[in-house]
């Protein structure tokens, strides 16, 4: 069994079952995107003694039901659905629109959320309104669009980090292949969040930030704000910024997030 | 921030896929001879074999070398990755093995090279895959053939002999009607004259022995995926929506909804077929794609050339070019071919095999071959060579006459290229006594 389908939601469990006791790593996507911008991590730990949850959001890939118009309600029902399926603590990795997620069910559920990290995050996320407005009526254009601000220009014209592919031609597909109108939903639930800063700032779990370096949607400068927003956590927020890798990092840098990821959820 | 649209195609030919090397800075991509790579450390093989981190194993399954070559391709095609082949041929059996087996079923255009012939109709059905060969110009054929154990619909953009212009959207949107995948052989359009992807098809073979090489000195096969088809939605894909006990239980649709088709494809096909592609043949077919926009425009505005000279010519019965208004499928090449159909053609010599040898063998500056996509111009008399045992009958049955002749024209001089076949001609009209 690799997969979990339980009330029409859909979750990749990184190719293995959970087991009892082992520790639990919930992966969020960001914005039209699905479980599998986690496959290579979420595969990671599945062999390394976690138990794995990525699931597809709801309207979302595999996942049925409709798409939650806020990170807030976002944020309540992904913490519910892990109730069925876990009651002890869990680590929760959240991307792009999935780290708003995050950041929000850590603030609001400070029992359960042992340890969080924020990768490619930045709060407020304003989307810009060419692209917001792009998303609602020309779809391919916003999907060049975002294309163009979350890879770096190497991954454009040179070489994959995952050989034999195209990267930016895998997340084209990825994002066609989201229902009309959830990548809007998605992006105006971004744009729309301002508690942010207020939510950083009731967090105490040991929480780390992970930026690309030429990351143009979030910028590296931007996630040092959420940094400091992050006054409770014990010993203040640790932040990576991964070399040469833009809002794309789990895919243009794979190697160089896991070590990350790795650093802060195997060797805390 | 502002919008810029990807990169044209003259410059991923030159640059998709590579960046100067990171140790030495070299500009050419390197050639890397090795079979397999040192892993750091314990972990990261572990990791590596599992499929946590990518990189590179062994050169059965990937090659850096080849690895260029791929995402060049894939950046050509529009489509999300693609696997370097041993040949064309082998690029196509990956294609149809990852996706069917004993009890599958394919339908075919009836229109295919002959080496694709044979693996469809003669050899396939010994490993339990049958095929059914339709008119690809006839629709309702493609439609009528689907069975429920069809697994993929396959035609060649230009079908072998007649240049039939495959439909590309409309026999997609038929395959897609049924959940079924269009595999289409884009082999004598290159992605510079046309990109199935994007008029639907959702797999590309090439032999890239033919024009993306170009100089003919190495062979080799492509195979892309445009990372479209949706495997799950489909249901009749169990190679990539159940478990694989090969490749620890993964089930491929799981792990990437996108490039489900091309992990199998590597993780299965090229593990335990084989047929992968030396790093050395792809280096060449790598220079070769370099100037691939700029051969493509100088093959089509010489075939172009040629097609028309001959059609006018009074040896000549008939000239059977897609760029030509009397070609059947004009109206179609002028839609999905808009750049050109190709620089490979057959024309009718009037009269007898004796004819045609005597215009083969008055040739200075075609190569009397069997092959095409060279930058050097190409001719063959079927009659008397790959069809000689056949009867005239025969011959026409196959949509051959005896006096039949393929051309794939290079990029010589135009004007020697017209004073060749001028000079085949009078010694065709000599043996007729014209």
């Amino acid at each position: 069994m690799s997969a979990h389908m339980q009330d029409a939601i859909y979750a990749y469990t990184g190719g293995r079952p959970a087991v009892a006791g082992q520790a639990t790593l919930v992966f969020v996507h960001g914005a039209g995107h699905d479980h599998s911008v986690w496959n290579m991590p979420a595969r990671h730990f599945a062999h390394q003694g976690f138990n794995v949850l990525a699931p597809d959001l709801p309207g979302h890939g595999r996942s049925a039901g409709e798409v939650l118009t806020s990170i807030e309600a976002t944020a309540d029902w992904l913490m519910s659905w892990i109730e069925g399926h876990t009651d002890g603590p869990i680590i929760l990795v959240g991307h792009s629109m999935g780290s708003l997620v995050a950041l929000r069910a850590a603030a609001e559920h400070p029992a359960r959320v042992a340890r969080l990290v924020l990768v490619g995050s930045v709060a407020p996320m304003p989307v810009a309104a060419p692209l917001l407005s792009a998303t609602l009526d020309a779809r391919d254009k916003a999907h060049a669009m975002i294309n163009q601000w979350s890879y770096t220009p190497e991954h454009h014209l040179g070489a994959s980090a995952q050989p034999g592919m195209v990267l930016t031609g895998v997340n084209r597909r990825l994002m066609e292949r989201s229902a009309p109108g959830v990548l809007h939903t998605d992006m105006a639930a971004c744009n729309a969040y301002t508690a942010g800063e207020a939510d950083a700032a009731r967090i105490s779990a040991p929480t780390r930030l992970i930026c690309g370096e030429r990351d143009q949607m979030t910028p590296p400068k931007a996630a040092r704000a959420l940094q400091t927003a992050l006054a409770k956590v014990p010993g203040g927020a640790h932040i990576i910024v991964l070399p040469n890798a833009g809002h794309a990092m789990m895919a243009e840098a794979p190697d160089a997030f896991l070590d990350a990821l790795r650093g802060f959820v195997v060797t805390p | 921030m502002t919008y810029r649209p990807v990169y044209a195609p003259a410059t991923l030919s030159l640059h998709a896929g590579q960046s100067p090397d990171s140790d030495h800075g070299a500009r050419a991509v390197p050639i890397h001879f090795t079979t397999s790579y040192v892993f750091a450390d314990a972990e990261q093989a572990a990791a590596r074999f599992n499929l946590e981190r990518p990189g590179h194993v062994y050169s059965r399954i990937s090659n850096p070398t080849c690895a260029v070559l791929e995402e060049r391709i894939a950046a050509l095609e529009g489509g999300i990755g693609a696997i370097a082949t041993a040949s064309g041929q082998a690029a196509l059996h990956l294609a149809i093995c990852t996706l069917t087996g004993a009890g599958g079923h394919i339908v075919a255009s009836r229109a295919l090279y002959g080496g694709s012939h044979n693996l469809l109709a003669y050899t396939l059905p010994r490993f339990g895959i049958e095929t059914t060969f339709v008119d690809p110009r006839d629709l309702d054929a493609w439609r009528d053939a689907i069975r429920p154990n069809t697994t993929l619909l396959f035609g060649e953009s230009l079908g072998n002999p007649g240049l039939d212009v495959l439909d590309i959207p409309t026999v997609a949107a038929i395959g897609h009607e049924h959940g079924l995948p269009l595999l289409v052989d884009a082999t004598l359009v290159t992605p510079c004259l046309q990109q199935p992807i994007e008029l639907g098809a959702d797999l590309v073979v090439h032999s890239a022995t033919k024009f993306l090489g170009g100089h003919g000195v190495a062979v080799g096969g492509l195979l892309v995926d445009g990372g479209r088809f949706d495997w799950q939605a489909s249901g009749r894909f169990p190679t990539l929506t159940k478990p694989y006990e090969g490749f620890h239980g993964m089930v491929f649709a799981e792990e990437s909804p996108i490039a489900a088709f091309l992990l199998r494809a590597r993780r299965e096909g090229l593990r335990d077929f084989g047929a992968c592609l030396s790093p050395m043949n792809a280096f060449q077919i790598l220079q070769g794609i370099e100037t691939l926009p700029l051969r493509m425009r100088a093959h089509v505005d010489n075939a172009e050339a040629l097609a028309t000279h001959l059609a006018q010519h009074p040896m000549v019965a008939r000239v059977g070019y897609p760029g030509l208004a009397d070609h059947p499928d004009h109206e179609i090449a002028q839609r999905l071919l808009p750049k050109g159909a190709g620089a490979v053609f057959s024309f009718e010599l009037k009269g007898s095999r004796a004819a045609g040898k005597a215009f083969i063998n008055a040739l200075r500056v075609f190569s009397h071959l069997a092959n095409v996509g060279d930058a050097k111009s190409l001719v063959i008399h079927p009659a008397s060579t790959t069809h000689f045992r056949m009867s005239a009958s025969d011959l026409a049955a196959a949509g051959i006459g005896e006096g039949t002749i393929r051309l794939s024209v290079g990029l010589e001089d135009t004007g020697d290229l017209i004073e060749d076949l001028e000079r085949g001609l009078r010694a065709a009209a000599k043996v007729e006594g014209r």
